[in-house]
């Protein structure tokens, strides 16, 4: 275990993209894209398919050259250094362990490529593995391993050279739900311990939000903001982050003197400066609560929309209801697993008050989403 | 239960024992048949009738000396143009294929076509085109029978293609080069450390076929006017058919054996897993999610 130490403690700035730019072909994978990592931190790229976030790290791997800006580690430019002396370690999506070699001999290829002796390759080889907890599967084979445990080798096998950065590019998503889970606390705890920096690529919002320090959300090539997961979440900065992180209701609205109002329900604005006029509003499925129509003190007037009961989901840990509005449109509202709401039955949807985030629109016609649907 | 069910399916669909022994009767039929008869033709007695060893052992007593020197020196040159031509194809295909594989996967299809190609082309029109060439090629190389690898690395193009080709898409080159790239490793240790061995079964493959066609070659060897082992079994086939004979079954013999040997090579197991002894093995949860 002492064999993977944590890097000494810096001050500056580990990693930093500078104006990246990446293209291919005509298409641009990267613009104007400007990130830094600072020592400790793992930060993670979310953002749909196509967005560029592979890219980013592929770029800083140095498994793709930048067409413009550069990439510094601890202050010194690495665009032009090829990927094997770069000095970092990865983790891929697919299985990437060499079939031919065992655990043991796949976590010794970085220090062999570093000719270090024999006698240290393995005992630093067999820390490692101890560390992602598969110390007793050193002679097997790739074959010989599940996905979640090749995967733990990989990791192994990137952290045993002590590298200034470690690189995951979406590493559980080949695995099914409950080895992704483990897996994805097991490498939070793994890189607490180490303190290892850290850029960790995925499309899975849960996955950034649970394990990051800071998550960048990237949109078409660029970053469309950096935050806390709790920022993003809360404080969405832009309509793309409120509709991509997390799940919300898109409402038809308008905003008037710092205030949005969505069928006489008037919600303070997250951004109060926003200008009036017809918005589409995002509003969270939890600031949301249903509550049967005609029960005693049911809801505060003018902060509740009546509707009907269309279809209620059971999710495990909690609901998930949809309720027809007598204005039309639907919300969907996530409440108690154990208050049940009969389809049909008549609910009052009462709104908590949170700041909301708006988009604006052209006119309210532009604002009612074709279908009414929630937007993850 | 799609499983279970499918593995029930395929067992019904699955030939019988009878028809299993009776496709590989008529196989080894095909190939037994000229073989055995060749063996019966050694061991005849000309007109006297019967069965014996006698020229079998009269060419082994001669030490294959006097008019039979010259198959060995073809044997030497045919070896010879085996390590050679294997060594083109492998010194130039694999690198190329992995390249477009990894680097330029739009070329894939056209290098295919590429090496392919010789397939179609009959051996007289591929000398028809070599000639020239070879005529320039003699001016400063001289012509010994070594410059026959050149022809014999295009004719063989087509089978060493197929062999890699089939081996290279069941393994992630890609994804493997990248990671060994990020660990440290230059483009000439991802060759020989990670990609080669992953590719060992189709390099063996391809070059046990390319042995094969080199060492069976006979068109191109006669028409350039080169020695190798085929063209002077000929020659001793026109003054002695039975030696020719004998002979052509021991280069059977021989490829035989080095189809077993790069078959043991291809299949061998991998060494048994080591583990340092220092450690101490941690508790059977330890493992996490083995699924």
């Amino acid at each position: 275990m002492s064999h993977i130490q944590t890097p000494p403690v810096q001050q500056k700035t580990v990693v930093e993209f500078a104006g990246v730019a990446k293209r291919y072909g005509s298409h641009l994978a990267l613009t104007e894209f400007d990130l830094t990592l600072q020592p400790g931190e793992l930060v993670a790229l979310l953002g749909p398919s196509g967005s560029g976030k592979t890219t980013a790290l592929r770029v800083l791997a140095g498994l793709e050259s930048c067409d413009d800006g550069r990439i510094l580690i601890n202050g010194d430019d690495v665009s032009g250094l090829p990927t094997s002396r770069r000095d970092m370690g990865m983790v891929f999506q697919s299985y990437s362990l060499f079939p031919h070699l065992s655990a043991g001999e796949n976590v010794e290829f970085g220090l062999r490529m570093r000719r270090v002796p024999a006698a240290e390759r393995r005992e630093r080889a067999a820390a490692a593995l101890a560390l992602v907890g598969l110390d007793a599967h050193y002679g097997r084979f790739a074959h010989e391993l599940s996905g979640g445990q090749q995967q733990r080798v990989a990791l192994a096998r990137a952290l045993v050279t002590r590298p200034r950065v470690l690189l995951l590019d979406e590493p559980l998503s080949a695995l099914d739900a409950k080895v992704r889970v483990q897996l994805r606390d097991e490498i939070r705890r793994i890189q607490t311990e180490l303190g290892i920096t850290t850029l960790f690529v995925t499309h899975d919002q849960d996955e950034a939000l649970a394990v990051a320090d800071r998550v960048a959300v990237m949109r078409d090539g660029r970053i469309e903001q950096v935050g806390t997961p709790e920022e993003l979440y809360t404080r969405p900065a832009t309509p793309f982050i409120a509709d991509f992180v997390g799940l919300s209701n898109r409402l038809p609205g308008a905003v008037r003197h710092g205030f949005a109002e969505v069928h006489g329900v008037v919600l303070p604005l997250l951004d109060p400066s926003h200008a009036d006029g017809p918005v589409r509003v995002f509003v969270r499925p939890e600031d949301l609560t249903l509550v049967t129509a005609g029960t005693p003190g049911d809801a505060p007037a003018g902060m509740s929309l009546a509707g009907i009961v269309l279809v209620s989901s059971f999710l495990g840990s909690l609901r998930r209801t949809s309720v027809q509005l007598e204005q039309g449109g639907t919300v969907v509202v996530q409440h108690d697993v154990r208050d049940r709401h009969q389809v049909g039955e008549s609910v009052l949807v009462r709104f908590a008050g949170a700041p909301v985030p708006v988009e604006a629109v052209q006119d309210l016609a532009a604002a009612l989403p074709r279908r009414p649907r929630l937007v993850r | 239960m799609t499983a279970g069910l499918r593995s029930v399916r395929g067992v019904a669909h699955a030939p019988g024992r009878l028809t299993r022994l009776l496709i590989l009767g008529g196989v080894g039929l095909v190939f037994a048949v000229p073989i055995l008869a060749m063996i019966e033709f050694t061991l005849r007695r000309g007109l006297v009738g019967g069965y014996d060893f006698q020229r079998w052992i009269e060419l082994f007593q001669n030490g294959l000396t006097g008019e039979y020197a010259p198959v060995l020196v073809a044997l030497g040159n045919s070896v010879g143009l085996a390590v050679g031509t294997v060594v083109i194809v492998l010194v130039l295909l694999v690198p190329t294929m992995l390249l477009v594989h990894i680097r330029f996967p739009r070329l894939r299809r056209t290098l295919e076509i590429v090496c392919i190609l010789p397939i179609s082309i009959p051996a007289i029109v591929l000398v028809v085109g070599l000639a020239p060439v070879f005529s320039v090629l003699a001016r400063f190389a001289g012509s010994g029978v070594w410059t026959l690898a050149f022809a014999y690395g295009i004719t063989v193009l087509p089978f060493a293609y197929r062999a890699i080709h089939a081996n290279l898409d069941g393994v992630d080159v890609r994804t493997l080069s990248e990671a060994a790239r990020t660990l440290g490793a230059g483009w000439a240790s991802v060759l020989v450390r990670v990609l080669v061995p992953n590719l060992r079964r189709g390099i063996l493959a391809g070059a046990f076929i390319a042995v094969a066609v080199v060492l069976g070659e006979f068109t191109i060897a006669s028409l350039l006017s080169r020695v190798n082992l085929q063209t002077a079994l000929v020659v001793v086939s026109k003054n002695d058919p039975y030696s020719a004979v004998i002979l052509s079954l021991l280069a059977l013999f021989a490829a035989f054996l080095l189809l077993l040997a790069i078959g043991r090579l291809g299949t061998e197991r991998r060494r048994p897993a080591r583990t340092p002894t220092t450690l101490t093995p941690t508790t059977p949860t330890s493992g996490g999610d083995q699924s």
